[in-house]
């Protein structure tokens, strides 16, 4: 194991900060299924940070308490080094987690410049009656969010379908504008719930490039579920392996690869 | 060939976000603007009021409100008659205690109380949606009219159990009773129209719009990127009623006068209200006018050609009128679920790249 208190420096040369959220012993259970059990794990500055494990494992759920959807029954949520009291989903948001879902969940029914757009509410702050009357601060405010909305649409090249009702794009784009609605809130942490999953290998080195560019421009920790190894091997700075609500394995694609439990829950082990 | 975008460039995020940010449509909304307050005001007639102008108006009116709520924010809602009764008894109420001040202040306040009456009934929203949503609105339906007929102080214990409107006017002119003159009721209601439009405009173009519009598509996304669902549900609720309310003062005061509650604001005036959302189009603004427009014309336009042209009896003219009504739902809902809104868009859409479409 790394000794990285202070932070670490990976192999291509990033520095990883200190720690941005912590989970302690955490435990969900629903009703008599215990979906994770006592788990603990970091989240560095920076960091890319991978969570694993064969399907039912509780990686969605573990990221599903991390931004605020489910509850533990047990267990502390620390960020920025303050223990985080039970809060909504949306609280958590504005507190600087963004993510995106499994099965996309953008407003199918909003443009795509909409859908991006919301991902900035935390930043706008009119009252409805200076809204109502637009002229100033509303019309500045919502100028001023454009603008940072239109930067992230340039980094994710998605210009062209900037008015396109998100309904009628296909699914890789779908997945492009999800990220682009979480990058747009700017966000300390950002969280990924499989970006890859149904993309072909063209989409998926796009998709890995674009989580790269974001890592490396903006400098955001991110925080990914994903079942294609390979991505996860070259993507990620550190591993988390999960196997029936328990961790299994932490530490360096490397050092996991040749963890023995982890290879057993993988490739399974012989019962004789 | 006059629809063009071609040439129109915007060179700034304002001016691309602006209401009509196509020339063309930004002249047409002036135009329109013009004729409705420089030209109609001075060739309007009693029968044109009465028949056509003020319906649609306050029809117009009620619609946005129910759009933002239906339309925008995807929160199903069978009160609106009772919401409008609301802010018919309470314009009636704020006339008869102080008479000397403006109706602009009447009909506004008016429309803040049914503001308020509307957020209440909307507390529901935040645990129910969709079908029970629309029961729970129903109940608010049937219980505001019930208390406006079984307590006599909305009505100011009048023997009729009505409430009728008293003369009161707006800058020495008078715009309510039977003395209003058609122009100045007409103006009223279209001062009202346009700040209404507008006001909903710029709140559906901004942050608050998008919160309802997330709410609507996917209220569980919406809360995780950072929307409160109780506060924009319940903003939803309140601006929408408080359109409604205003709605409701001005069909009381303005167009009819006197109002016995069970009929007028009864449940058919909440079916009414829904399918012109529905027909004109959900989530659209020019959709709230368009179907009022469709629903106050059809009846007239129907008798013009079943009463006066075919000299059929007026009460199967009457009864044809919403077999139209009801038939033309059942195929709105198949073949154009967005509505007359999305049949302009459609046209427009073919008319900018007319006559050379490849």
């Amino acid at each position: 194991m790394l000794d990285n208190s202070q932070g670490y420096v990976t192999e291509d040369g990033r520095k990883i900060g200190g720690v941005v959220m912590e989970m302690k012993n955490i435990t969900l259970r629903f009703g008599g299924v215990v979906a994770i059990k006592d788990i603990s794990f970091d989240i560095r500055e920076g960091e890319i940070r991978a969570i694993i494990g064969p399907n039912g494992a509780g990686k969605s759920s573990m990221l599903n308490v991390i931004s605020g959807f489910y509850v533990p029954q047990e267990g502390e949520v620390w960020f920025h080094g303050s223990k985080r009291p039970p809060m909504r989903p949306y609280e958590v948001a504005q507190q600087g987690i963004a993510r995106t879902f499994q099965n996309i969940a953008l407003f199918e029914g909003m443009s795509v410049l909409d859908n991006v757009m919301t991902g900035r509410l935390s930043f706008m702050k009119t009252n409805i009656l200076q809204q109502v009357w637009w002229k100033g601060k509303a019309e500045a405010e919502e100028t001023e969010n454009r603008a940072a909305v239109e930067k992230i649409i340039d980094f994710l090249e998605i210009q062209h379908i900037r008015k396109t009702p998100v309904s009628r794009l296909p699914y890789g784009l779908k997945k492009r504008v999800e990220l682009a609605r979480a990058l747009a809130a700017e966000p300390k942490l950002l969280l990924l719930d499989e970006p890859m999953a149904g993309m072909n290998v063209e989409e998926k080195e796009d998709m890995s490039r674009f989580i790269l560019d974001v890592n490396d421009e903006f400098g955001t920790t991110i925080a990914l579920i994903e079942h294609d190894m390979g991505v996860v091997m070259d993507l990620s700075d550190r591993v988390v392996v999960m196997d029936y609500g328990k961790k299994i394995g932490d530490g360096t694609p490397d050092e996991v690869r040749n963890n023995q439990e982890v290879i057993d829950a993988y490739l399974g082990v012989s019962h004789d | 060939m006059f629809y063009r975008e071609a040439g129109d460039f915007k060179t700034s995020y304002t001016a691309d976000s602006q209401t009509f940010p196509i020339k063309f449509d930004r002249y047409r909304y002036y135009v329109v603007l013009a004729v409705a307050f420089g030209i109609i005001p001075f060739i309007i007639n009693d029968y044109w009021a009465n028949a056509l102008l003020l319906p649609f108006l306050i029809y117009a009116i009620a619609a946005i409100g129910l759009n933002i709520l239906v339309g925008y924010c995807g929160q199903v809602s069978l009160g609106t008659g009772g919401f409008m009764a609301v802010g018919a008894y309470a314009c009636y109420k704020l006339m008869t205690a102080f008479p000397d001040i403006s109706m602009f202040i009447h009909v506004i306040l008016a429309g803040g109380i049914t503001a308020i009456v509307g957020v209440l009934f909307g507390l529901p929203s935040l645990r129910i949606k969709g079908f029970y949503l629309a029961v729970a609105t129903l109940a608010a339906q049937f219980f505001l009219v019930w208390l406006f007929n079984r307590v006599p102080w909305f009505y100011n214990y009048s023997a009729s159990g009505q409430i009728n409107a008293p003369e009161r006017d707006v800058f020495g002119i008078v715009i309510t009773g039977p003395n209003a003159p058609a122009w100045a009721t007409y103006l009223f209601c279209l001062i009202f129209v346009t700040v209404c439009a507008i006001v909903a405009r710029n709140l559906t173009r901004g942050s608050t719009g998008r919160k309802w519009m997330a709410i609507r598509d996917m209220d569980i996304a919406a809360e995780i990127i950072g929307v409160n669902p109780l506060k924009a549900k319940l903003t939803a609720f309140a601006v929408s009623s408080f359109f409604v309310g205003v709605a409701g003062a001005l069909f009381f005061a303005v167009y009819l006068g006197a109002v016995e509650v069970g009929e007028v604001f009864g449940i058919q005036k909440s079916f009414l209200v829904l399918f012109m959302v529905i027909i004109g189009g959900l989530g659209s603004i020019f959709g709230s006018f368009a179907g009022a427009a469709f629903l106050v014309l059809l009846p007239v336009v129907l008798k013009l050609i079943g009463v006066d042209l075919l000299g059929w009896p007026t009460d199967i003219v009457a009864h044809l009128n919403l077999v139209v009504v009801g038939a033309l739902i059942i195929m709105f809902l198949i073949l154009e679920p967005h509505g007359l809104a999305q049949l302009w868009r459609v046209a427009k859409e073919k008319l900018r790249l007319w006559p050379f479409p490849h």
